[in-house]
């Protein structure tokens, strides 16, 4: 029962992995990294469970957080990304 | 096999149902926004049904808050990280998908 929720854990992995690798644009990459995150979490939380250590889940609530605040610091960066081609790019970029 | 047991293999097998439909989706989806939808499935049902899964497996109580509390988290962060992806999106002017354009 565990081992089937973690491969099919491990053939999402592997799908977004892949979206994230030939998915075109930046958004897409950035949706994609953001999925692969939530699975990470899942995957931490299933892997304790099949191992019998529940002391995994700690560094799934961690990972949680992590993932949340890179995926707004991401955008918030990507949202600046004009602001500075613009101030710093001169005429002509 | 108890009850409980059976329950928590339900709740296990379609978390993973769901999980693997949103990996597909997000791989078959033409556009950015419905690759939106796709990975809201898998945040939503798959970790939700998922936890619930392990949360009727538990033995002790400090493990179930465990579990809770990536619940509750996941479930106010991820809708939230969602909107703020599709708002920047909308704002940066990708495109949205018509029927009839080719897949990007």
């Amino acid at each position: 029962m565990i081992f089937a929720v973690m491969a099919a854990l491990l053939v999402t992995m592997v799908l977004t992995l892949l979206r994230t690798f030939l998915g075109p644009g930046l958004y897409n990459r950035i949706l994609a990294i953001n999925t692969f995150g939530t699975k990470t979490v899942l995957f931490v939380a299933v892997a304790g469970f099949l191992f019998g250590r529940p002391e995994f889940l700690d560094i799934g609530i961690l990972y949680a957080l992590v993932n949340f605040v890179a995926t707004v610091a991401v955008l918030r960066l990507t949202h600046y990304q004009e602001l500075v081609s613009d101030t710093e790019g001169g005429e002509g970029r | 096999m108890s009850v409980l047991e059976v329950l928590s293999g339900v709740l296990l097998v379609a978390g993973a149902l769901a999980v693997l439909t949103g990996g597909v989706g997000m791989l078959r989806f033409p556009d950015f926004y419905t690759r939106i939808h796709a990975a809201g499935i898998t945040d939503s049902a798959g970790a939700g049904l998922i936890l619930l899964g392990l949360l009727l497996r538990v033995d002790a109580w400090d493990t179930a808050v465990r579990l809770l509390i990536i619940l509750l988290f996941l479930a106010l962060t991820s809708p939230t990280a969602t909107h703020i992806l599709a708002h920047a999106a909308r704002r940066d002017g990708v495109p949205m998908w018509r029927e009839g354009d080719p897949r990007r």
